[in-house]
């Protein structure tokens, strides 16, 4: 039989992500239907309060592992903290958000624990044993497989599970402890920074994701560049609706290249083949004209609706839900007018 | 300044503007037409490389070395692309370049050759690679890799790489919510999974190229020939995402009508 262990790692203010929550649903669902024991350990800042929090998940016993080694990400010390919880349970499966801290410690702590790991698992289908889901070549492809090594370590996207309810519960909790070599100690963090060095523009769990295109470096209809009132209507659009921000690559590229700019785009704003693929419910593509690379970053969006003036471009061929042909720069303009007056800011 | 050894582990992916199609396999899928399709230096792989550059520039005495694992024809002619950006040093592994294949498996492969690059300072060593590959899409290889050679440092997702005046590294690594997670460690040896860091992608220089090419096809003579799968690993489907939307045009419309329709799109 399947022993499966949980295993989630606290932010840094001892609270527990969305994605945690839903990586609890999927690994509960997972142990329910084949019947396996259900283990949880987490690992961080607060970790034996958080256990309180989901109390309620039924889990058969839980562990966790705390203090001041192990409260800022970091791959060492996260990869054995994670190693000491899958042999503290011994077990064969281990489900984990895909968070990037997790992303960056679990594949060493399962390489020490002797198994293999999955990342990027889209799905879990337990016919006949656990088979998982997960895309290749950049959401190009869809794969199903299972796997014969044990502990199979499984990262799940965000996005897949319904997070699960907290009830606060009191649980009885284990404290283990990892071994720490000094060497383990090298690397210090510093704490956080945003990419952008100002406002907040990328938010995973907005409902609307906001992408500029390139064109709106280009020459517009009176023969001159507008980026600076460009970045004016994005920024207000930002601000009204609550949306994430996405950009096409030539978009955020053209900072290094020397050319005028959207101050607020970053690399990490970037959707497509180099960029993210994020998930939200809404998509609004602006001044985007990218077909295959664009439509990587848009695979996971369900509703899609672009403005740009090519009624034949590729984006919009069979690829989003309706095309308006028109100036980017009116639509945006009325449309900020209108949004503000009707609600104000989001 | 120091002077580093830098490794960076990178391959050759399909140019992302093919379609690709799948195809069973008696182990494990593989593309249709895959040798023939044309291909490029990983994206994320290629950006460790011209971050590579840059600090091999800017820290006297540094050396560059790009570990290939790929078939070795498709190999041959990648580098005659990429031999036109940066200066480097080839060790190519003949084998596949496959998605599907098992990265620890890779990792084995790829740690091997690292192995065997002649008077390695693991003191000095800084392993690069992308944070994922355009392939597997796992994120998972560099890390292997850095267990396999005993490094205990590694940072995921990094934009930006400082080496401060007291010989410190400092990481930007990308981490939720667009934020960056800023780390510092004292010294090599360390691994590194570059995003796409800060530089444009570098000029074509021929001259750099055919100086490059005369160590490339030495190294693709000598390449090591090497069997990679996915054992364990049972592939029970593969499928093309089928998502072709009936998009309704609106075009010679009044701009009002537009953000009317939208507004209540986004709204509801």
């Amino acid at each position: 039989m399947e022993k499966l262990l949980l295993l989630l790692h606290t932010e840094d203010d001892g609270s527990l992500r969305r994605q945690s929550l839903e990586a609890l649903t999927s690994a509960k669902e997972t142990a329910e239907k084949i019947g396996a024991d259900f283990y949880l350990g987490i690992v961080g800042n607060g970790a034996k309060k958080s256990t309180e929090l989901i109390g309620n998940c039924g889990a058969k016993s839980f562990a966790v592992l705390e203090g001041n080694d192990f409260s800022a990400p970091r791959y060492s010390t996260d990869k054995s903290a994670a190693l000491a919880l899958i042999k503290h349970f011994a077990a064969t499966v281990v489900i984990a958000p895909n968070t990037s801290r997790w992303a960056r410690a679990l594949p060493g702590a399962t390489f020490q624990a002797g198994g293999r790991i999955d990342t990027r698992v889209t799905g879990i289908a337990t016919d006949g044993g656990i088979q998982i889901q997960r895309w290749y070549y950049r959401q190009r492809m869809l794969a199903t497989l299972s796997r014969t090594q044990r502990p199979w370590v499984i990262l799940i996207e965000s996005g897949i599970f319904k997070a699960w309810e907290k009830v606060s519960v009191q649980v009885n909790v284990e404290e283990v402890s990892a071994e720490l070599k000094p060497e383990m100690k090298r690397t210090e963090s510093k704490g956080y920074e945003n990419a952008s060095g100002g406002e907040q523009t990328i938010k995973p769990d907005a409902p609307i994701l906001f992408v500029a295109g390139a064109g709106y470096m280009k020459k517009q209809s009176d023969g001159k560049t507008h980026v600076k009132e460009a970045e004016e209507l994005i920024k207000k659009f930002l601000k009204l609706s609550g949306a994430s921000l996405g950009s096409s690559k030539s978009l955020v590229e053209a900072a290094s290249e020397g050319a005028e700019v959207i101050s607020i785009m970053t690399h990490m704003n970037q959707v497509g083949q180099t960029g993210s693929t994020p998930r939200h419910q809404k998509g609004l593509s602006t001044c985007c004209h990218g077909e295959e690379p664009h439509v990587i970053g848009w695979r996971f969006i369900n509703e899609r609706r672009a403005v740009n003036t090519d009624p034949n471009c590729g984006w919009a061929q069979g690829k989003t839900d309706v095309l308006y042909v028109a100036d980017a720069f009116e639509v945006m303009t009325k449309l900020n007018e209108k949004w503000g007056q009707k609600w104000g800011q989001a | 300044m120091s002077d580093f050894q830098i490794v960076v582990c990178g391959s050759l992916v399909p140019d992302p503007l093919q379609t690709l199609e799948p195809l069973s396999g008696a182990t494990a899928p593989s593309l249709k037409n895959e040798m023939m399709l044309p291909t490029i230096l990983d994206p994320w792989a290629a950006h460790a490389l011209y971050e590579a550059a840059n600090l091999a520039k800017k820290n006297q005495g540094s050396k560059i070395y790009l570990v290939s694992l790929g078939p070795k024809g498709k190999l041959q002619q990648l580098m005659m692309s990429v031999a036109q950006k940066v200066g480097f040093e080839l060790i190519a592994i003949d084998g596949s370049a496959s998605g599907f294949t098992e990265p620890y498996e890779v990792s084995e492969v790829l740690a091997s050759a690292i192995k065997s690059i002649p008077n390695l300072d693991m003191s000095k060593l800084l392993l690069f690679g992308g944070c994922s590959s355009a392939s597997r899409d796992a994120g998972v290889t560099m890390q292997l890799v850095a267990e396999r050679l005993g490094i205990s440092d590694f940072f995921l997702g990094v934009d930006e790489l400082i080496i401060e005046q007291d010989g410190k590294l400092t990481f930007k690594e990308r981490v939720e919510a667009g934020q960056y997670l800023v780390s510092t460690c004292s010294a090599p040896p360390v691994a590194v999974g570059w995003s796409t860091g800060t530089l444009p992608v570098p000029p074509n220089n021929p001259q750099l190229g055919m100086m490059n090419m005369r160590g490339v096809l030495p190294a693709l003579q000598k390449a090591k020939s090497v069997k990679v799968s996915a054992e364990g690993v049972a592939y029970s489907k593969v499928e093309q995402p089928s998502q072709r939307r009936d998009t309704r045009i609106v075009k010679d419309t009044p701009v009002e009508t537009i953000v009317q329709e939208l507004v209540e799109w986004l709204r509801s």
